[in-house]
C-alpha cells in the first residue's frame, strides 16, 4: 500500500472510531453507572439526527440548532427516566430489554408520524463546507476533522467530569454502591436522572454531528446500536476511557478490513470482539 | 392510509351486517337487488420502515388509476385488502397465504422488498393466485421461478444498469471503479453492469463491496482515488445512497473520476443530496420532464389528488392497475377466469406514463432504459440509452 494512501486510511479509521466513541460513550455510562441495558440507545442517535434536521431548517444555523438540541434531549432524557426507567433499577436485565425495545417501537412510530419516512439532508455548516487536498484524487472534508476535535473534546470533558469533580464522584460512587451513597446524604434519584439523561443527550448529539455526513432516514439507529454494544463489550462495561480505546480499534479494524480483506469486512470487528474476549472476558478495561 | 383503509373495510361490514338484518326481514326481501361480486385486490407492500414511502406511492398511483375508472376494473367494483409487508422476509410466505387462503384475494400485487417478493412468488406458485409485482427487481421472479399467473410491471435489477456501460463507453471512460452493497440486489446489479460494459470494452479495473447496510464509505472511497479509474458505477439506494453521493462529492473525487449509477441513486434523495449530486448521470426506465403526454397527463392527475410529485415507483403500481385492467376487461369482471385474463395480459403493450412497453414472454416489461442527468431536483431526461431493453430471463421455462 502507498504510504500517503495508508496515513488516509489511518486518518479514516479514527474519523470514524471517535464518532463511534460518542455514540458508544452514553450507552457505557448509562449501563456501566446504572446497570440498564438501554436498547432505546439508537433511536436517540436516530431522534438526534432528526432534531438537527428540523432545527437547522428553524434556527437556519447549524451550531444553533446543535445546542437547542442538545438541551432538548436532556429534558427528554430526564422526563423519560422520571416516566419508565426509574422502575427498572435492581430488576432483571431481561425487563429492561423488554422495555427498552418497546421504546425503539414507539420512537420509530413517533418519527414517523412526526417527521414521514423520506430521507433528509442537513447541509454542513457553511464555515466548514469545503476540503483540503490530500493527493491529486482525493480530499478531506474540514467538516469531518472538526468533528472528530469535537468528539476528542467531549471525551476529555468526560474524563475530567467523572474523574475530577465532585459530581463524577457521586456517580462513580453511585456506580459501587447504591444504598451507601443514598444514607449518606446523597439524593440518589435525581443524580441517576441527571446520568441518563447525560447518556441520551451524547447520542443525540452523534446523531446530530453525523446528520450532516450522513443522511437521516428511518431506522437509521438500529445499525449504530450494535456496533455501540460491541465497543463497550471490548471496552469493558462502565469504563469510558475503554469506549475511546474500543472505539479506536474498531475504527482501525472496520476499515482496514474493508481494504485489506474486503470479503470478510462484514465480520472483521466481530472477531475483534471474540478475540478480546477470550483475551479478557471482562473487556480491556473492564472490572473484573 | 392504511387507518382509513381499516376503517372503511369496518364500515362495510356494518353495512353489511345491516343489509343481512334487513334481509332477514320479510318485509324487505323483495328491495334486495343481487350486486356482482366485488373483486379483491390484496395489496401486500411497505407500509412501515425504510420503504414505506414507496409502498405508499405505488398504492397511491394503484388507487389512482381505479378511481380514474369510476372505482371499478373490468366493469366491477374493487375491493382492497391492505397488508404491511414491513420488508420482513421472514413473515412473507406466511403474510401472502393468509391474504391468499384467508381473505380470498383474486389478484395478489406486491411488492418492494425482493426477500420479500420470493416468499411471495412461492405462495404464487403454488396457489396459482394472479400475480403482479409493482417494483422487486429479483431477476428470479421473472427468470429460473417465473410462472403463468406472476407478471411484473418494473423491472428486474438487470435491466436497470444494463445500459450504463454502453452509455460510460460513449463518454470516453475506458476504466471503471464498481461499488455497491454485498448483497443478492448488489450482485445482481454488478452482473448487469458488468456485462454491458465488457461488452463495449470497458474494463472493470476495482470491484469495492460493503456489507448491507453500511454505510461507512470512507475507506473505499480512498481505495477509489488510488485506483485512479476513469469513471465509478454504483449501486445505491435511499439513505446510503445519499450518504454515498455526498462522501463522493465531498473527498473532491466527482470532479475527477466521474460518477455514474443506475436510477435509485438519485430518486427521491435529490432534496437531502442537494449540490453533491448536480450533474450526475443515471439511467432508468423512467425520467422527470419527458415529452410523453401521457406521462404528464398522470403526473397532474397524481400531483392534484395526493398535494405529492409521484415517481418511478408509482408509475409502476399506475400500470399495475392497468394490466390488471387490460385482464379483467378480457373476461369481462370474472375473475375466476384466471386463464382467459392472464392470455390477456401476455403479449400486451401497456401505455405507461414512461412510455409505452411491452410485456415479455417471462413476463416482464420490454421497455427504454433512459439516460437522465440530477439538475436542480430533478432527474432530467438527456436521451434514450438502450431501446426496448428486455431482460435475458435466464432460467424461465415459458422462453421454450
Amino acid at each position: 500500500m502507498d504510504p500517503v494512501i495508508f496515513l488516509v486510511q489511518v486518518l479514516n479509521g479514527i474519523q470514524y472510531g471517535l464518532l463511534l466513541f460518542l455514540v458508544a460513550s452514553g450507552l457505557t455510562l448509562i449501563f456501566g453507572i446504572m446497570g440498564i441495558i438501554n436498547l432505546a440507545h439508537g433511536s436517540f442517535y436516530m431522534i438526534g439526527a432528526y432534531l438537527a434536521f428540523s432545527l437547522t431548517r428553524l434556527a437556519g444555523n447549524f451550531w444553533l440548532a446543535l445546542a437547542a438540541g442538545v438541551v432538548l434531549a436532556v429534558l427528554i432524557g430526564m422526563a423519560l427516566e422520571w416516566l419508565v426507567m426509574r422502575f427498572l433499577y435492581g430488576r432483571d436485565h431481561l425487563y429492561q430489554v423488554l422495555l427498552t425495545y418497546g421504546l425503539i417501537l414507539i420512537f420509530e412510530e413517533i418519527r414517523s408520524l412526526v417527521w414521514g419516512d423520506d430521507v433528509h439532508g442537513v447541509p454542513v455548516p457553511p464555515a466548514l463546507d469545503f476540503s483540503i487536498p490530500l493527493t491529486d484524487t482525493l480530499s478531506y472534508q474540514v467538516y469531518r476533522l472538526a468533528m472528530s476535535a469535537i468528539c476528542l473534546a467531549i471525551a476529555f470533558g468526560m474524563y475530567w467530569l467523572i474523574q475530577k469533580t465532585r459530581l463524577g464522584m457521586m456517580i462513580r460512587a453511585g456506580s459501587v454502591n447504591r444504598d451507601m451513597v443514598q444514607s449518606l446524604g446523597i439524593n440518589i434519584g435525581l443524580l441517576y436522572r441527571l446520568v441518563f439523561a447525560l447518556g441520551l443527550a451524547l447520542a443525540a448529539l452523534a446523531g446530530m454531528l453525523a446528520a450532516p455526513i450522513s443522511s437521516v432516514y428511518p431506522g437509521m439507529g438500529n445499525q449504530v446500536l450494535i456496533i455501540s454494544f460491541v465497543v463497550v463489550v471490548i471496552g469493558g462495561i462502565g469504563s469510558v476511557k475503554g469506549a475511546l480505546v474500543a472505539a479506536l480499534a474498531i475504527g482501525l479494524a472496520d476499515t482496514f478490513g474493508q481494504v485489506l480483506v474486503p470479503q470478510i469486512a462484514g465480520v472483521v470487528v466481530y472477531l475483534l470482539m471474540a478475540a478480546v474476549l477470550l483475551w479478557r472476558p471482562q473487556g480491556i478495561f473492564g472490572r473484573a | 392510509m392504511k387507518r382509513s383503509d381499516r376503517l372503511v373495510s369496518r364500515r362495510r361490514f356494518l353495512q353489511g351486517v345491516g343489509g343481512l338484518a334487513l334481509t332477514a326481514s320479510p318485509l324487505a326481501a323483495p328491495f334486495v337487488i343481487a350486486q356482482p361480486a366485488r373483486i379483491k385486490v390484496g395489496l401486500m407492500l411497505p407500509y412501515t420502515g425504510t420503504y414505506a414511502s414507496l409502498g405508499n406511492a405505488i398504492t397511491n398511483a394503484f388507487k389512482l388509476y381505479v378511481a380514474e375508472k369510476g372505482g371499478k376494473l373490468g366493469g366491477r367494483e374493487i375491493e382492497y385488502v391492505v397488508l404491511d409487508d414491513e420488508s420482513e422476509p421472514a413473515k412473507a410466505v406466511d403474510n401472502a397465504s393468509r391474504l391468499v387462503n384467508r381473505d380470498k384475494v383474486d389478484v395478489l400485487v406486491g411488492t418492494v422488498h425482493s426477500g420479500v417478493q420470493m416468499g411471495m412468488v412461492k405462495v404464487s406458485r403454488e396457489s396459482g393466485v394472479l400475480s403482479i409485482i409493482p417494483n422487486a427487481g429479483a431477476g428470479a421472479a421473472t427468470g429460473p421461478l417465473c410462472a403463468p399467473n406472476i407478471f411484473r410491471t418494473s423491472f428486474t435489477n438487470w435491466q436497470t444498469i444494463h445500459a450504463l456501460g454502453k452509455v460510460m463507453m460513449e463518454k470516453g471512460h475506458k476504466t471503471a471503479a464498481w461499488i455497491s452493497w454485498k448483497y443478492a440486489a448488489g450482485e445482481e446489479m454488478f452482473g448487469g453492469f458488468k456485462e454491458g460494459y465488457e461488452k463495449v470494452g470497458g474494463r472493470i479495473v476495482k470491484e469495492l463491496w460493503l456489507p448491507f447496510p453500511n454505510v461507512e464509505f470512507q475507506a473505499l472511497l480512498t481505495e477509489i482515488a488510488a485506483a485512479r479509474p476513469d469513471a465509478t458505477a454504483c449501486f445505491f439506494a435511499g439513505g446510503g445512497a445519499v450518504k454515498f453521493v455526498k462522501d463522493y462529492a465531498a473527498a473532491g473525487l466527482k470532479s475527477k473520476i466521474p460518477l455514474f449509477g443506475n436510477g435509485f441513486l438519485t430518486d427521491g434523495t435529490l432534496q437531502a443530496q442537494g449540490a453533491s449530486a448536480q450533474g450526475v448521470f443515471t439511467t432508468l426506465h423512467y425520467a422527470d420532464s419527458l415529452e410523453i403526454p401521457k406521462d404528464k397527463e398522470f403526473r397532474l392527475s397524481y400531483a392534484k389528488t395526493y398535494k405529492l410529485q409521484p415517481d418511478v415507483y408509482a408509475v409502476q403500481g399506475y400500470d399495475a392497475a392497468q394490466l390488471l385492467d387490460i385482464g379483467l376487461k378480457a373476461v369481462k369482471g370474472d375473475a375466476r377466469a384466471t386463464k382467459a385474463i392472464i392470455q390477456a395480459m401476455e403479449g400486451v403493450t401497456v401505455d405507461s406514463p414512461r412510455g409505452k412497453w411491452k410485456m415479455s414472454r417471462a413476463h416482464n416489461p420490454i421497455q427504454d432504459s433512459y439516460l437522465r442527468q440530477v439538475v436542480g431536483e430533478q432527474n432530467k431526461y438527456v436521451a434514450v440509452a438502450w431501446k426496448a431493453l428486455e431482460d435475458p430471463a435466464l432460467g424461465c421455462k415459458m422462453l421454450a
